[in-house]
């Protein structure tokens, strides 16, 4: 605290601004500074200016003149959209795990509780057993999710005591059951070529994103994102219980709906692309509360950007650290575990 | 004088053929501290809830302001009525300010957030509970005492007239207990109403300006803490004996303390 109010500056109009303020307001930078920086960086190095070139000329075509034509696919062709599909989908499972938790009252959940990306794992594993092509494995991937998340909806509707347990039970069994029909179809699946296509899968990874799969991402991921924002601060209400919320004049249930079909849409878009990429709905939602304290209204924009900035970086030592592309899966924790270390040798304040 | 909380004839029951309530009925005016007395199970948060406008009642009337409670929206009922749960420890360490301005939720719309308003109002709030250095203090790392204080401020920034308080004497010292009831106090003589669920009968006695003792969901006694709080009642209202020591001075006689009769062994 005594560290805040020393680094304490005033603006020329006079108002106070923290410390945290300006950490806050470099956190929601970082993804696009990290973005031009990833763009540089890959077996083929390319300069910030080139980069910058490359970016801007379908819009000045004049920019293009001296840069190679390898520049200029690299760039927008075959990093960018890579780029892209990293920051969506870290945004996305970090600002929905932070969502989960909130509205679930429990900071070990992430928004998986309700079996989406259990459902999206055995629909890929289902396209890829039957040799399907990648928009049919998104496609399954994504159905099956949603309708994972709707089998423990209809099943908790059966019960009217206690709608948030016996949903988040169902959610649990249902998850299982779909981890089951994947392991199911694990076995029965050709050891030498779908078996390491659906391991690799539910391992997560960016390898060969093109641009087909960034316009539903980039759709769903914005709306759900700018839904979040807007509730962002009644996700603070609802973190205290539905019977408080209620004497704070809301209507909890209708709006924890809301938010979780928002979020499995998300959740199922972002699975449907990046396969199963775990650790960061559940971790990054913890490095957010640390850097800018459990308050909803900075909680989302700060997630959103972290969850965003550390896929990219996940990303981009997973295809250039190695000649051969290290799964997501295995990065996320390999790095995010001494990351979050670090973070919580400075959380002072608890969850 | 006008009765901002009036019930009248309240009945429910969970199962029916079961009531949980006969046939209450009480009313609040302003700057008033009402109690709810009686044992475990006797109706009280049943009736807090039906009085909060949570729970309608099987049978009855509530009205606020000279309105049905149920013809409000939560919104607008929250902004009349407030209520300040038992302690509980919140999944996410937010800051006593942060919890405060929650208090602001019936005040902004759907998608709204705190404006430099709502800061005053919620930084006012704190300062009339004495807090107001706590600000940026984590809730979570309070003592019990200061988390009931700052409950309360959230009422206050929620700017109700009427808030319902849940047992705030329960798991609180003796200093602790008087913190929290003599700011009560003052916030009544400035005009706010509270009904207060409490199994200390000698607050009643100390803050009260009404009781309403209760017995397997009926009233046993409502009315003025010298009329209810009796020997008589307080034995038949929690099944034993208990004994309340007065105090005479120049001809009237004060009731001090109620205290449990010894059995005879």
């Amino acid at each position: 605290m005594r560290v805040v109010t020393l680094r304490r500056v005033w603006t020329a109009a006079g108002t106070r601004i923290g410390g945290r303020d300006l950490v806050y307001a470099g956190l929601l930078l970082l993804p696009f500074v990290l973005m031009i920086a990833t763009l540089m960086i890959g077996l083929y190095g390319i300069s910030i200016e080139n980069v910058t070139r490359a970016l801007l000329s379908p819009v000045f075509p004049g920019l293009a003149d001296g840069l190679s034509q390898t520049e200029i696919t690299l760039v927008l062709r075959i990093r960018l959209p890579r780029v892209l599909s990293a920051v969506l989908i870290g945004a996305a499972l970090a600002s929905t795990g932070v969502a989960f938790q909130g509205i679930f009252k429990n900071p070990l959940v992430d928004s998986n509780l309700l079996g989406v990306t259990s459902g999206a794992g055995f629909g890929a594993a289902l396209a890829l057993l039957i040799g399907g092509t990648t928009i049919v494995v998104q496609g399954f991937a994504f159905g099956f999710g949603l309708l994972a998340v709707s089998l423990a909806y209809l099943g908790s509707r059966l019960y009217s005591t206690a709608p948030m347990i016996v949903l988040t039970l169902m959610g649990i069994l249902i998850g299982s059951f779909f981890g089951s029909l994947t392991s199911l179809m694990k076995y029965i699946a050709d050891p030498l070529n779908t078996l390491p296509a659906i391991t690799f899968w539910l391992l997560g990874g960016l390898t060969g994103v093109t641009w087909n799969s960034v316009p539903i991402l980039a759709l769903l991921t914005v709306l759900g994102s700018f839904f979040l924002w807007l509730v962002r601060w009644r996700l603070n209400i609802l973190s205290l219980g539905d019977a408080e919320a209620a004497t704070l004049g809301m209507n909890p249930n209708r709006l924890k709906l809301s938010i979780i079909v928002c979020a499995t849409l998300m959740t199922a878009a972002a699975v449907a692309v990046g396969g199963v990429i775990g650790w960061i709905g559940l971790v990054i939602p913890h490095a957010g509360r640390i850097i800018v304290g459990p308050d909803h209204k900075r909680l989302i924009p700060a997630s959103l950007a972290l969850g965003a900035s550390f896929l990219l970086l996940i990303d981009t030592v997973s295809r250039t650290l190695l000649p051969t592309e290290v799964p997501i899966g295995i990065l996320t924790g390999l790095i995010g575990v001494p990351l979050l270390i670090v973070l919580l040798r400075r959380n002072r304040t608890g969850w | 004088m006008s009765r901002m909380l009036e019930a009248s004839d309240i009945t429910h029951a969970y199962t029916a053929g079961v009531p949980v309530l006969r046939g209450i009925s009480l009313t609040l005016e302003p700057g008033t501290i009402l109690y709810l007395l009686g044992r475990n199970g006797c109706g009280k948060t049943t009736l807090m809830q039906c009085l909060s406008g949570a729970l309608k009642p099987t049978s009855g009337q509530i009205a606020l302001d000279g309105r049905d409670i149920h013809t409000y929206t939560s919104t607008e009922r929250a902004q009349r009525i407030g209520l300040i749960p038992q302690l509980h420890t919140p999944a996410f360490a937010y800051t006593v300010r942060e919890m405060i301005l929650m208090g602001r939720a019936p005040h902004l719309g759907l998608f709204g957030t705190p404006s430099k308003a709502d800061y005053v109002v919620a930084d006012d709030a704190l300062a009339s509970v004495g807090l107001a250095h706590y600000r940026d203090r984590p809730y979570t790392q309070l003592s019990g005492g200061e988390r009931q204080l700052v409950l309360i401020a959230r009422g206050l920034a929620q700017q109700c007239r009427v808030l319902l308080m849940d047992e705030p004497d329960s798991h609180l010292d003796l200093n602790n207990q008087q913190r929290v009831m003599e700011i009560v106090a003052r916030l009544a003589a400035e005009g706010l109403s509270f009904i207060v669920t409490s199994h200390v009968p000698n607050n009643a006695l100390t803050y009260a300006h009404r009781v309403l003792l209760m017995k397997a969901g009926r009233a046993l006694s409502y009315g003025d803490p010298a009329y209810t709080l009796t020997e008589l009642l307080l034995s038949e209202a929690y099944d034993m004996e208990t004994e309340v020591i007065y105090e005479t001075a120049g001809g009237s006689r004060t009731a001090r303390a109620i205290l449990p009769k010894r059995r005879a062994s």
